[in-house]
């Protein structure tokens, strides 16, 4: 359908041009001459020719001849396409692409246009690739002018935005069309008005169309000349180092280059009398003093240039100036440009802050996933498990095995979740029965306990698993990312791993508050004889709570698995900061924990935006930051006052 | 009788809960006081007051001669102006012998390098025997804490604030789980006791208050309910209200 | 200083310095360099730091056995000790090396150009040749070795300072002294930390001055030299836990309050146990790294912290002689197990590669210890002392 519309409106296009010629080569053979031996003066006639006949091969056969790929026969002045056969020439037709036969190369020329004339060819080709039926060559050349910026193609470009039948590809044009204006306008007023337009879209692309514009170049010299387009003027000291304004003074043929103490060093050696150097016994040369002098001794003799001191290269500076000019010369339009950049880097700016809010909403999102099992154990038991972070570990190796057998990525995350729950849940119960329950209001020997098990833990999945990583891979309708403008965007596995943490919050605060198993989960911790003395079986609730904050670290393992590699170690990476989170937030509190995680995942992604370059050193100073609070704070974001939060 | 302690207008409260409300108190030295008042009347928390475990909201606790606030003072500087605790479960150091208990109690420099070059002395030593014939544990100096039986952790506790000899001392429940002769063995300890200085007991039981025969005041939702004799304070109309609920 | 009964009351000191005294005498004389030469210089080695892990144990226990406060951060003080002495170390054996290789230029160096040699020597592998801060007094040994006493010895007052004062105690603080840990290990993996990031600081066998003295001899030094650290710390700590220090010591342990409530400032006592069990095993570390010759981030990780504590558990907890043996059996018979030494068990499906499954027997006797035997080795000696006078 999109077809057939684009055939009748490129037949509506060039039917009021429609000429005599039926083929391309007819057509060729009426200015023969003229496309044999081409002139920049002569070949637009050519080209107007071609453009109006509408042909459907002359896109590809501009590209030949500008490409020296075209060939002509000596005999008849035919014009061929050819492909190399050993010795031979296969001759290709240029209107059907058949071989035509092949020929020695002898009888052939080659046609080799010149610069000039491959210009115009370029030209007039850019105006057929923007109008190209075929919309993946009109893309293709859309791109090509995006990549590569001329003034030579505004014209063109502007010609073919009316008649472009696809709207993205014509808002796609019509926004390169005002880049190239901006650029490459003949008046002032059109570049002002194309830059003004520029001034809302901050996509790199625009950006660098500005800065195209704004590229200065450093001067120095004796006073600012009036005839350039000055950016700043800088300050020696500040804006430029006293080394590099010397520099450019030597460069600009200001100034004698200065004496580096390499040199003297090759001077010295190079001038030793006897043991000793203008006078002076070479051992004592090992001051930068002493060198000095006896270079300058050396050069007062005529043996070596003279040196030129700190006071002479700074009063050089002093009289010199430095400053940046633009390369563009109207004052107006780099004006007008610095304002629209200015405007725009604004806008970056709040982007970056958008997409970094967005970051650290993931990683809140990751540390709470990470730590939510343990706001459960630690938290409302009060049980310290420094396994934690082994069963989180459990979890992603699960999905890891599940993803062996279920090839179905999609199916095998959906398999893998409450099968990570089952397999953790298990090994919950199993520690709390064999381990923590002996050593309840023991919680340092707990701590141990449960380090060992940590310990043996990890190395038994090395045993298993071996130490590289292993890689648990997310169905492909999570790959990718939700793109919002060109500084913010976030990936789907991130936005998936968020909307787990909301659930899993949601469903934990459902839990404690709403079913039997909370309730009895609160008395037991509260007053576990009254509660024994209600019905309630703490032994059984013990259990249950544990299992259920161990069956949620193997559920976030999963999801963590998805983000980052399945490692033997990874939760030893997390425990740390798992601590940190539920104790930052506020101990035996849900709440508190998604407080501890939130603040904790922006105060990282904070820090790291000051040193974007350095995750390790945003870890160090996050968690100096976490202790500093902790002595500000000790009960955490959301405390429990009084009588009630225990002594 | 000097005014030795005086809490004036002092209110706390956690989380809303006001377990201390505009309480006023003194106490002269020397001086047997007991006080009394169902749960929850803030009995541990007037004790915490004082002691500096709790801050309150509100209001003056003024200390000795003169008269200085013991608010902001942190609670080892408070034991150390000579205001003794003794807890209603007993806590005695279970690993050491009654002797380090002791020892450790007794009056003398507190800070580190002092304790660290500390020498045993004479002086030392037969105080140290002195207040375990006072409490009864002479025989036992040498056994760990943890190996004597629930009153006799109870006088040894008694027996380390005699030791850390202050001028003020809070006793809660001491008679909590002793047989009656025990019980008869602590009152005589305490009325002893508070010849020389000014006692606070907590108490529950009716029967031991009576037996100190001493100013009884009672505690009610933070407040001074009333005071006076035991005899006086139990035919006033609230304090019957309360104990007897209305 | 001392009280006079102070050693006649603790005969377990005497029998322990005694003990400690064979054994170093009857290393010498089985050494290369000293005697037959039954044990190798690595072995010397090995037992040397031995030693020192012994000393950071028994500081370890003071802290934790005796003090209650389950510190997961001395193994970071450990390596800030190795690390102060390393500096020096590096500094002046390149600094020789330097010397010498710009003695050949025809022109002599200036003092500039051999610090700025020596800068890229030390620093070429993290991309740099500049002296950071930290190396200011690197040229100097006296300063160094302040260094190992200073350096964690403030760390631990400051740290100490800021958690006591607000009260932060068991399982919290155990947590917060790992994140310590955590951060401090972070912090020395960067590149730009000015001690070399994770190549950290190496050739530290190398004593510089003693080119000439062969590896054997400077084992030995080095042996002695971690034994009397050894009997100096254990008598040090002897004394710090005997009398009405160690009465006041372990009151804290067992009910913090009530010893608050006696008059004692419980923060101060907590303060200084933690600052002169941070020092000395910052001086532990000091001898240990010269025989281990290279000490980098990965030493510091909080697992090492783990593993002091997992020591001292299966040694026992709260005597002295307890935290020695726990450290000595664990850490031999770990270097015996991950260095191929125990004999692979082959289950005909399976064989058990003991280098895989020592860590998971450790971790799994660990629990058991703490599950079964909370006094661990120590308490086999009550049983025998028990016995013997029941007899």
């Amino acid at each position: 359908m999109l077809r057939t519309i684009l055939i009748i409106l490129a037949v509506c296009v060039t039917a009021p041009h429609t000429s005599a010629a039926q083929d391309l080569q007819s057509l060729l053979q009426s200015h023969q001459r003229l496309v044999a031996k081409p002139s920049a003066k002569t070949v637009g006639v050519v080209l107007d020719d071609l453009a109006s006949s509408g042909l459907s091969g002359t896109a590809d056969f501009l590209e030949k001849w500008r490409n020296k790929d075209l060939w002509v026969r000596k005999e008849d002045g035919r014009f061929f396409y050819t492909a190399m056969a050993e010795a031979q020439l296969t001759l290709l037709d240029i209107d059907t692409g058949q071989v035509v036969g092949t020929t020695s190369k002898k009888h052939l020329k080659q046609i080799r246009p010149n610069g000039g004339v491959r210009k115009a060819i370029a030209s007039a080709l850019v105006q057929f690739q923007l109008n190209d039926p075929d919309i993946t060559r009109r893309k293709a050349a859309v791109d090509a002018i995006a990549r590569a910026m001329t003034a030579d193609q505004l014209a063109p470009l502007e010609a073919a935005i009316d008649n472009e039948a696809d709207a993205d590809l014509k808002a796609q044009k019509m926004r390169l069309a005002v880049m190239l204006r901006a650029s490459f306008a003949p008046t002032t007023e059109a570049r002002l008005a194309a830059i003004t337009a520029l001034s809302d879209d901050i996509s790199v692309d625009t950006r660098a169309v500005l800065n195209q514009i704004l590229t200065t170049k450093r001067h120095a010299a004796v006073s600012i000349p009036s005839d350039l387009n000055v950016a700043t003027q800088l300050m020696v000291g500040k804006d430029i180092s006293s080394l590099d304004a010397y520099a450019m003074l030597v460069d600009a043929n200001l100034a004698q280059p200065r004496v580096k103490a390499s040199d003297i060093v090759s001077v010295l050696s190079a001038n030793i009398e006897n043991g000793r150097v203008a006078g002076t016994p070479v051992r004592l040369l090992d001051t930068i003093e002493a060198r000095e002098k006896a270079y300058d001794s050396l050069a007062a003799a005529g043996a070596a240039p003279t040196r030129i001191t700190d006071a002479a290269a700074q009063r050089l500076i002093e009289t010199h100036v430095f400053f940046d000019s633009y390369s563009e010369s109207d004052i107006r339009v780099t004006a007008a440009a610095k304002l629209a950049l200015d405007g725009i880097e604004t806008r970056v700016a709040i982007s970056h802050a958008a997409d970094l809010t967005l970051d650290a909403l993931s990683l809140a999102s990751i540390y709470f996933l990470a730590a939510i099992g343990l706001a459960v154990t630690f938290g409302v038991m009060g049980v310290i498990n420094m396994a934690h972070g082994e069963f989180i570990m459990m979890g992603a190796y699960t999905g890891y095995v599940v993803q062996l057998f279920v090839p179905n990525y999609t199916l095998s995350i959906i398999v893998a979740l409450p099968l990570a729950f089952a397999v953790t849940f298990a090994a919950g119960v199993a520690l709390e029965r064999l381990v923590i329950r002996w050593l309840y209001h023991r919680p340092l020997e707990t701590l141990l306990a449960t380090f060992g098990i940590s310990i043996a833990l990890q190395q038994l999945a090395k045993n298993i698993f071996g130490t590289q990583a292993r890689p648990l891979t997310s169905p492909a309708w999570l790959d990718g990312a939700w793109v919002i403008n060109d500084v913010i965007a976030i990936s789907y596995i991130r936005i998936a791993i968020f909307v787990l943490a909301i659930i899993f919050l949601s469903l934990i605060v459902w839990i404690l508050r709403k079913t039997r198993l909370g309730l009895e989960m609160r008395a037991v911790t509260q007053n576990p004889g009254m509660a024994a003395s209600m019905g309630i079986n703490p032994d059984r609730i013990n259990m249950l709570t544990f299992g259920l904050g161990s069956g949620i670290a193997g559920i976030a393992g999963v999801a963590i698995g998805l983000y980052a590699k399945v490692t033997s170690e990874m939760g030893a990476d997390y425990i740390v900061q798992s601590f940190m989170t539920v104790v930052v937030g506020g101990v035996g509190n849900v709440w508190g924990t998604l407080a501890g995680a939130t603040m904790i995942g922006f105060l990282q992604k904070g820090i790291e935006w000051f040193n974007p370059s350095n995750t390790l050193a945003a870890q160090t100073y996050m968690i100096l930051f976490i202790i500093l609070f902790i002595q500000f704070r000790p009960k955490g974001i959301v405390a429990l006052r009084g009588r009630a939060a225990g002594d | 009788m000097n005014t030795l302690l005086e809490l004036s207008g002092v209110s706390v409260s956690f989380d809303g809960f006001k377990a201390i409300n505009n309480l006023s108190f003194q106490i002269g030295e020397p001086e047997l006081r007991a006080i009394i008042g169902p749960n929850g009347a803030g009995k541990t928390t007037f004790m915490d007051i004082i002691t500096g475990k709790t801050k309150p909201d509100e209001g003056h606790v003024l200390w000795g001669d003169k008269a200085t606030s013991l608010l902001g003072r942190s609670e080892s500087q408070i034991a150390r102006d000579g205001i003794g605790r003794k807890f209603q479960k007993p806590t005695v150091f279970e690993a050491q012998t009654i002797r380090e208990n002791l020892a450790m109690a007794l009056k003398g420099d507190r800070g580190p390098l002092d304790v660290l070059f500390h020498r045993k002395t004479p002086a030392g030593t037969s105080r140290i025997e002195t207040v375990a014939d006072e409490v009864g544990l002479t025989k036992d100096l040498a056994r760990p804490a943890g190996e004597l039986s629930h009153g006799k952790k109870q006088w040894l506790e008694i027996g380390m604030l005699l030791a850390q000899d202050p001028r003020l001392l809070l006793v809660d429940e001491p008679a909590a789980g002793m047989t009656p002769a025990e019980r008869a063995h602590t009152t005589d300890l305490l009325r002893r006791m508070a010849l020389n200085r000014a006692v606070i007991v907590v108490e529950h039981d009716m029967e031991f208050v009576r037996r100190l025969d001493c100013k009884v005041t009672v505690l009610h939702e933070g407040a001074v309910l009333a005071e006076g004799s035991l005899d006086h304070v139990t035919a006033n109309q609230d304090v019957i209200d309360v104990y007897l609920g209305r | 200083m001392m009280k006079p009964g102070f050693l006649s009351q603790n005969q377990s000191v005497l029998w322990f310095l005694a003990t400690l005294g064979m054994f170093t005498l009857g290393v010498t004389a089985l050494a290369e360099a000293t005697g037959t030469g039954a044990l190798s210089t690595s072995f010397v080695k090995t037992l040397g730091k031995t030693l020192c892990l012994c000393l950071i144990a028994i500081a370890m226990d003071v802290v934790w056995g005796y003090c209650g406060i389950l510190s997961l951060g001395h193994f970071a003080f450990f390596g800030i000790g190795g690390y102060a002495i390393g500096m020096w170390l590096m500094y002046a054996r390149t600094e020789s090396i330097v010397s010498e290789s710009l003695s050949a230029a025809v022109i002599p160096p200036t003092d500039q150009e051999i610090v700025e040699a020596i800068g890229t020597q030390i620093f070429g592998v993290v991309g740099s040749s500049d002296f950071p801060v930290i190396w200011a007094f690197a040229d100097s040994l006296g300063l160094q070795l302040l260094m190992v006493i200073l350096v964690p010895g403030l760390m631990a007052l400051v740290f100490g300072w800021l958690a006591f004062r607000s009260r932060v105690t068991g399982v919290y603080l155990s947590i917060l002294t790992q994140a310590m840990t955590l951060a401090l290990s972070l912090y020395l993996f960067q590149n730009d930390s000015g001690l070399r990031g994770n190549n950290g600081l190496s050739g530290l066998q190398n004593i510089p001055g003693f080119d000439a003295t062969p590896q054997s001899m400077i084992s030995i030094a080095f042996f002695w030299a971690s034994a009397l650290a050894l009997g100096l710390g254990y008598l040090l700590f002897a004394f710090v836990t005997s009398g009405k220090m160690g009465s006041v010591v372990r009151g804290i342990r067992d009910d913090e309050a009530r010893v608050r409530f006696l008059g004692y400032h419980v923060e101060s006592y907590k303060l200084f146990i933690f600052t002169l069990t941070a020092i000395i095993a910052g001086i532990a570390g000091a001898l240990y790294y010269p025989q281990a010759g290279i000490i980098n981030p990965a030493e510091i990780a909080p697992i090492a912290s783990i593993y002091l504590a997992v020591w001292v558990a299966i040694g026992g907890r709260g005597r002295l002689y307890g935290a020695v043996i726990g450290a000595a059996f664990v850490s031999l018979l770990s270097s015996w197990f991950t260095g191929g030494g125990a004999p692979d068990i082959s289950l005909g499906v399976y064989t058990i590669h003991w280098t895989d499954w020592w860590l998971v027997l450790l971790g799994l006797s660990f629990v058991a210890v703490t599950l079964f035997a909370p006094k661990g080795i120590g308490g086999l000696f009550d049983l025998l002392i028990r016995k013997e006078g029941s007899r």
